[in-house]
């Protein structure tokens, strides 16, 4: 009887312990590979905002870079013009990505889903043309270099080795991830879960559903700032490509290729991503293209759940079996 | 007057096609009313405008003499009117209890939180256990709606509905493709649903509707046809000759 | 150059003209089967290709490949229609999302791998250059060959709508497929046809917008968020609204473009807020 009646609890599985020891032992296994290593973790934790919105509330959007370009050229910006301090430089990245996904939620949020895909598509494009016509602000096609960063914490400063970055940027995520954690795992969650499914049922439920999203979009959009925040940072440097359609759409990609609604897919998606990308750099761009277009396509009619998706929902259907 | 909920000549149309022409009609507290009427009467569409899904062209709603027609759905809910769906709405990626549950903590206002797990908040998770065995339901707690026999859909159509704790309960066709050989269940379980609940069920099985209904409402065209018990309505010739039509001529 | 306000209008009315050519089909499909194509951009693009390909390398006249684009687009169209897109239709608009990306990356590549990432040029016949004058005002000979040739294509597109007994069922299946299967249409052949003629009208579409979006690898991403604009402003499944969503869109961007080029790029985008704000359901239920 206490074995039936499964709800949404805050117990830590093994496999995620197991996760979370690898991507420490990383820093210690891979000492000469934590540049790479650091990127995974940003970009990790900018699929994790993706998926917090799409896998959770079905909000499908082409433009999330929008947000994460804020919060980079936010910090950059910041970092630019004297002040050095990570952490508030991380807080305003937030900040700043956060402000832009609330105003634009009232546009990218109504309507249907070609809407939404539409609107989130233009204003992604919309920022990118910002940015680049601010040129004198932003950098423009050259970029925003001079990212001078001072001490994490006043201790550790940035190395061109990336061990700060490295530290830096895993903690960052980990404690998004547990704020990300407990998000999905209360009423609020369940609620977006809800609103992903049916979310015409919602409001027979009692639930105000446009409320609900902004929320949500608004709290996807400053962690995506923070991850735009600590490129930056662990980079010292902001490109217009933080802003671009192929940002978003590289990291729609590795979302789904690791499994949405899961959590970890985007940091599963991310790792699988940039690995790869590593490993092919010496081959013509044209033929990744091509091939990640292939596998795309390939994967949404064999492998719709992804990685993550593919494993929890093998797991899923035993334990429904074996009722 | 008890009447819980009560509408004022209440109408919608599209253009020239009126689905509902001023009707006017009364929900008492505690009522079991029936809502018949042929196919394309505009029954759904008034449940639809009852519960706010839809607004009226013309008229008003009142829900225990306050005027609700231009309150929002969800605030309608809060305020105690829940329903169910001729054609089965639920979310299929959450389970049996997952979805009571989802409509439980709703109810208790409580999916505003964020910060603490769903499994903390232990009496919703009582409240939603509770539904979930009333209706029959505990053998399926943890199955996903997706991989649900439709039978057992119903029946969660309705759970859902209750852990609203309405005061008034909109019935769209509750054993709407149930065959009748397997309609039992929800005829007991709709037998047993709480007497301080009003209660206006939709439907096409004239068993269930005399074995249920203390009053009969009649839709035809978007007009109210007849009102009154089920064996006045049953008399009434007019209801016979528009609807129970091949009975009549029998 | 077009130097006046007429002229620039009327290359507006050229330029939306191209957009409606090309998302017409897109916006049939998605009224018909609720389906996001992203890659419909990619059949416009191999239309391009197909009139590049045969002006420069097989000196075939460019009004001559026009024919062949339209062509080249049905059969990729009905083609992928049938060993693809098919299979999809039931699926979220997420997975629709996802494999029409896939392909649009996978078109993208094979252009660049066997064309090159440059712009491909076009060789314009002598009786389309130049300027024509018409009413006082200096019109580009090319767009008004598109304007005329664009115009043809949308009368007969309503009038065959209207009065064919196919266009009947296109239009009984865009209201309500399932009512529609229920009479006895075969929903599935309208929607393979519908989609077939659409990209075939699209490839069209890319070849005669050689000389004026230009011609490259990036094509189908490019102008994405046009395509989808007009549909979404139009309203999906309307011809009509996407005629109308496609002449304000293309007017108002290329006005925007000449008379404030600093913030030209930017007047689509707060027209697709503006009319978002005030119609969700697009020009097409405005009109209502």
């Amino acid at each position: 009887m206490s074995a039936a009646g499964r709800v949404p609890d805050a117990r830590w599985r093994p496999a995620e312990l197991v996760f979370w020891a690898a991507a420490v032992a990383v820093y210690f296994v891979f000492p000469h590979h934590l540049v790479l290593a650091s990127q995974i973790l940003i970009t990790g934790l900018f699929a994790l905002s993706l998926d917090l919105i799409l896998g959770y509330a079905g909000i499908v959007s082409l433009g999330h870079a929008a947000m994460f370009g804020s919060g980079a050229y936010a910090a950059g910006l910041l970092a630019h013009h004297g002040w050095g301090e990570p952490v508030s430089g991380l807080l305003a990245g937030g900040a700043a990505g956060a402000a832009l996904a609330f105003a634009t939620s009232f546009v990218a949020l109504r309507g249907g889903d070609l809407t939404r895909l539409m609107v989130t598509l233009g204003i992604g494009l919309m920022a990118y043309e910002v940015a680049n016509q601010a040129a004198s602000i932003t950098g423009g096609v050259d970029g925003l270099s001079d990212v001078a960063m001072g001490k994490l914490l006043g201790l550790f400063a940035f190395d061109l080795g990336g061990r700060t970055a490295y530290v830096y940027s895993l903690a960052v995520l980990f404690a998004v991830f547990c704020l990300s954690r407990r998000i999905v795992n209360s009423p609020f969650g369940l609620s977006l879960r809800g609103i992903r499914d049916r979310s015409a049922r919602m409001p027979a439920l009692g639930a105000p559903v446009s409320l609900r999203l902004t929320a949500v979009y608004t709290v996807a959009g400053g962690i995506a700032g923070i991850a735009g925040a600590l490129l930056a940072q662990t980079t010292q440097f902001v490109g217009l490509e933080t802003l671009g359609f192929s940002r978003s759409a590289d990291l729609l990609i590795m979302l789904v290729l690791g499994g949405a609604g899961w959590l970890y897919g985007g940091m599963v998606g991310a790792a699988a991503f940039l690995v790869a990308q590593d490993l092919l750099s010496g081959m013509n761009p044209v033929y990744w293209q091509f091939w990640l277009g292939l596998l795309l396509v390939l994967a949404v009619f064999f492998v719709p759940g992804g990685i993550v998706g593919t494993l929890a929902g093998a797991q899923l259907r035993r334990l429904e079996a074996r009722r | 007057m008890t009447a819980v909920l009560r509408t004022e000549k209440l109408s919608r149309s599209w253009g020239a096609l009126a689905a509902v022409r001023e009707v006017s009609f009364a929900l008492e507290a505690g009522a079991r009313h029936a809502l018949i009427g042929p196919n394309g009467a505009g029954k759904t569409t008034l449940v639809n405008l009852l519960t706010g899904a839809l607004s009226p062209s013309g008229g008003e709603v009142f829900l225990d003499g306050d005027r609700i027609t231009r309150v929002p759905q969800h605030v309608r809910v809060r305020r105690g009117m829940a329903r169910t769906f001729q054609i089965t709405a639920l979310f299929p990626n959450l389970t049996v209890l997952e979805t009571v549950l989802l409509a439980a903590c709703e109810q208790g206002g409580l999916c505003w939180s964020w910060l603490s797990p769903v499994a903390r908040h232990a009496r919703e998770i009582a409240e939603a256990r509770r539904i979930v065995r009333e209706l029959h339901l505990e053998d399926e707690m943890d199955v996903r709606t997706r991989i649900l026999p439709y039978g057992k859909q119903r029946l969660l159509e309705i759970a859902v509905a209750l852990a609203s704790r309405p005061r008034v309960l909109l019935l769209d066709e509750p054993a709407a493709g149930i065959p009748k050989s397997e309609s039992a269940e929800i005829f007991e379980v709709l037998a047993r649903l709480p007497k301080d609940v009003a209660i206006l069920f939709i439907e096409h099985d004239m068993d269930l509707v005399f074995r249920f209904a203390d009053r009969v409402t009649v839709l035809a065209a978007g007009s109210m046809l007849a009102e009154g018990t089920p064996a006045e309505i049953a008399a009434n010739a007019r209801v016979r000759e528009v609807y129970l039509g091949e009975a009549a001529h029998a | 150059m077009p130097g006046s306000l007429p002229g620039v209008l009327f290359d507006g009315v050229a330029y939306g003209s191209l957009l409606f050519l090309i998302s017409v089909g897109l916006s049939v499909t998605m009224g018909l089967m609720n389906f996001i194509n992203l890659a419909h951009g990619a059949f416009a693009m191999a239309g391009g290709y197909v009139c590049a390909v045969a002006m420069n390398r097989l000196g075939i006249p460019f009004v001559a490949t026009l024919p062949l684009a339209f062509l080249a687009g049905a059969v990729a169209g009905g083609i992928l229609e049938s060993l693809l897109y098919r299979r999809l239709y039931r699926r979220s608009p997420l997975d629709q999302v996802l494999f029409s990306l896939g392909l649009t990356l996978m078109s993208v590549a094979a252009a660049t791998w066997v064309f090159g990432p440059g712009s491909q040029p076009v060789h314009l016949p002598d009786f389309l250059l130049g300027q024509v004058r018409v009413a006082g005002v200096d019109l580009g000979a090319y767009r008004l060959f598109l304007v005329a040739v664009v115009s043809l294509i949308a009368l007969a597109l309503i009038a065959s709508l209207r009065m064919t007994k196919a266009g009947a069922r296109i239009r009984a299946s865009v209201d309500d497929a399932q009512a529609a299967a229920g009479l006895g249409i075969d929903v599935g052949r309208v929607f393979a046809l519908t989609f077939t003629l659409g990209s075939a009208l699209s490839a069209l579409g890319g070849a005669l917008s050689i000389d004026v979006f230009g011609l490259d690898p990036t094509f189908p991403l490019k102008y994405l968020v046009y395509f989808l604009l007009v549909v979404v402003v139009g309203g999906s499944g309307s011809i009509a609204g996407s005629l109308l969503a496609s002449m304000v869109l293309g007017v108002l961007d290329v006005v925007g473009k000449y008379y404030v080029p600093q913030i030209g790029a930017f007047v689509i985008y707060g027209l697709m807020i503006a009319l978002l704000l005030l119609s969700p359901g697009g020009l097409r239920r405005m009109a209502r």
